[in-house]
């Protein structure tokens, strides 16, 4: 697969946080679906099937992107999906997936902290396609 | 070891029977989980039956066939729902009723079962079941600790102090690394969005000054004979630039000089917020209407706007600070979501009340009533 042939959909309730992702993403050669609430991601999951989905964590419920997680997984189990939030840094809760117990309840696959450098999300999304 | 109460409701025997010899013995293990599930299983010939079962034992699972002699499956749906019971509803429903089953998915059940179904596809039915009920209560749980935390005044504030910054600093690294080209016109809309979140943050910031200010510092001395007229016609003055650029009219309707006994700055922070709302959240060339009134013994402060309204459900979180109504309407409209959540606490201060009533895209009043004879409490 070459990277024009990803499409990512990308899910945050911050338009300016979008923005930056989804240029960066479509600076890096991807495709884009851009939505800004949990509502919205999932009635495109619903009619569509991404590459990869990058949700945000907090949108209009405090867990937006877990629901989204795994709502995308039990419809596309072969979907990567990455989590992306500022939580851990402004609330004190951390999560991670290094636990069996954590990778079995938060459905994504690679969660990152939001603020990562446009490269590093790259390089986390060719390793999750396997580009 | 943990036990999950099942409820079959279904008319034919054979099926309450068979799920309750199918799951007598079966348990759910997940290396996650805190302890395996077993399963105790009851049986409602009827919906108007489940009802009653659901009411006394409160089961964790409803496994609800749709066709049913009287009440119908989607209507026991509904009841649960409707009351919002921490119940995990699996519609059992044959293939040809696949629309049946889309629609009670949508309408709150979590899962369906086809009928006829095999020992085996009931049990991974009731495995996927149990791993959601697992799922939600744990999220559930999470939601709650998550809550403490997030309504904490300050930690919700520097979450809302630092996402402009985030934004801020994105744009400039966008910027420093040349991502979008050589040109400075390259980053106009880069430039554009970053000195909205400017603008925002300051916004912010005013706000909260008003609102320590209305926290800390309640000084007796400054509580004056105060003129709602003139306080309204002040908001105006300053609300007026903003009203321009949006063509709203604003205006002020005086039916009774009304004097209380207030700080004046707490009275110019509620007319401030309530005409900066009334325009902003306008459409444009729409209108804004203050009036003053009395009554014997309260104060009357109206005011109306022909702007975008409110939804009911959003009406309830509308005075908690921070929250904002998030929609495709009030999208490209910037606010702290800490104006009404002041004007709720200068009201209350002042053992007045506030209260909002409005229709989506007609537009909103809020009706505040102030006592006219009144002691601030500290």
């Amino acid at each position: 697969m070459k990277k024009s042939d990803v499409t990512i959909l990308v899910a945050d309730d911050d338009p300016d946080y979008l923005f930056q992702t989804v240029f960066s993403l479509k600076k890096a050669g991807y495709k884009t679906v851009a939505v800004e609430s949990q509502a919205e991601a999932e009635s495109v999951i619903d009619n569509f099937k991404p590459d990869l989905a990058l949700y945000d964590l907090m949108m209009e419920n405090d867990d937006s992107g877990f629901i989204l997680c795994y709502k995308t997984k039990r419809k596309y189990p072969d979907v990567p999906v990455i989590l992306a939030t500022a939580v851990s840094h402004e609330t004190g809760i951390s999560f991670s997936l290094d636990s069996e117990m954590e990778k079995a309840w938060i459905r994504a696959d690679v969660y990152l902290e939001k603020g990562i450098r446009p490269e590093q999300l790259d390089q986390e999304i060719m390793k999750l396609l396997k580009l | 070891m943990a036990v999950l109460t099942v409820l079959v409701i279904d008319d034919e025997p054979g099926i309450r029977s068979g799920v309750a010899r199918i799951l007598r013995d079966f348990h759910v293990t997940y290396p996650f989980m805190d302890e395996d599930y077993t399963f105790d299983i009851l049986e409602a010939p009827t919906g108007e039956e489940g009802i009653s079962v659901i009411e006394r034992d409160k089961p964790d699972i409803v496994l609800l066939d749709n066709k049913l002699p009287g009440m119908q499956g989607v209507e026991v749906l509904e009841y649960i729902r409707e009351r919002k019971y921490d119940i995990v509803v699996a519609m059992i429903t044959s293939y040809a009723s696949l629309d049946v089953a889309v629609r009670a998915t949508r309408d709150g059940a979590t899962d369906f079962i086809p009928k006829p179904f095999t020992p085996q596809e009931l049990k991974s039915s009731i495995e996927n079941i149990t791993k959601q009920l697992y799922l939600k209560r744990i999220t559930h749980k999470l939601k709650q600790d998550g809550k403490k935390i997030r309504y904490q005044f300050l930690s919700v504030l520097s979450h809302e102090l630092k996402a402009p910054l985030n934004a801020l600093e994105g744009y400039l690294r966008m910027m420093q690394d040349k991502q979008a080209g050589d040109r400075i016109d390259d980053y106009a809309e880069h430039i554009d969005r970053s000195l909205q979140r400017i603008q925002g943050m300051r916004n912010l910031i005013m706000d909260l000054l008003d609102f320590t200010k209305i926290r800390l510092e309640r000084k007796d001395e400054k509580i004056q004979e105060v003129n709602l007229a003139d306080v309204a016609s002040g908001a105006m003055a300053t609300v007026q630039p903003y009203a321009i650029q949006m063509e709203v009219s604003v205006n002020l309707e005086i039916r009774s000089e009304v004097k209380i006994m207030a700080d004046p700055d707490d009275m110019e922070i509620v007319f401030n917020n309530l005409i900066s709302n009334a325009v902003k959240y306008n459409k444009f060339g729409g209108k804004a209407d203050i009036t003053i009134d009395s009554s014997d013994t309260d104060a009357i402060i109206i005011v109306t706007d022909s702007g975008i309204g409110i939804e009911k459900r959003d009406s309830e979180n509308l005075f908690t600070e921070f929250v904002r109504i998030k929609n495709e309407k009030t999208k490209n409209i910037t606010g702290s979501g800490l104006g009404l959540s002041i004007v709720k606490k200068v009201i209350e201060l002042y053992h007045g009340t506030i209260k909002v009533d409005s229709t989506p895209d007609v537009g909103t009043t809020f009706t505040i009533r102030l006592p006219k004879r009144t002691t601030v409490i500290n």
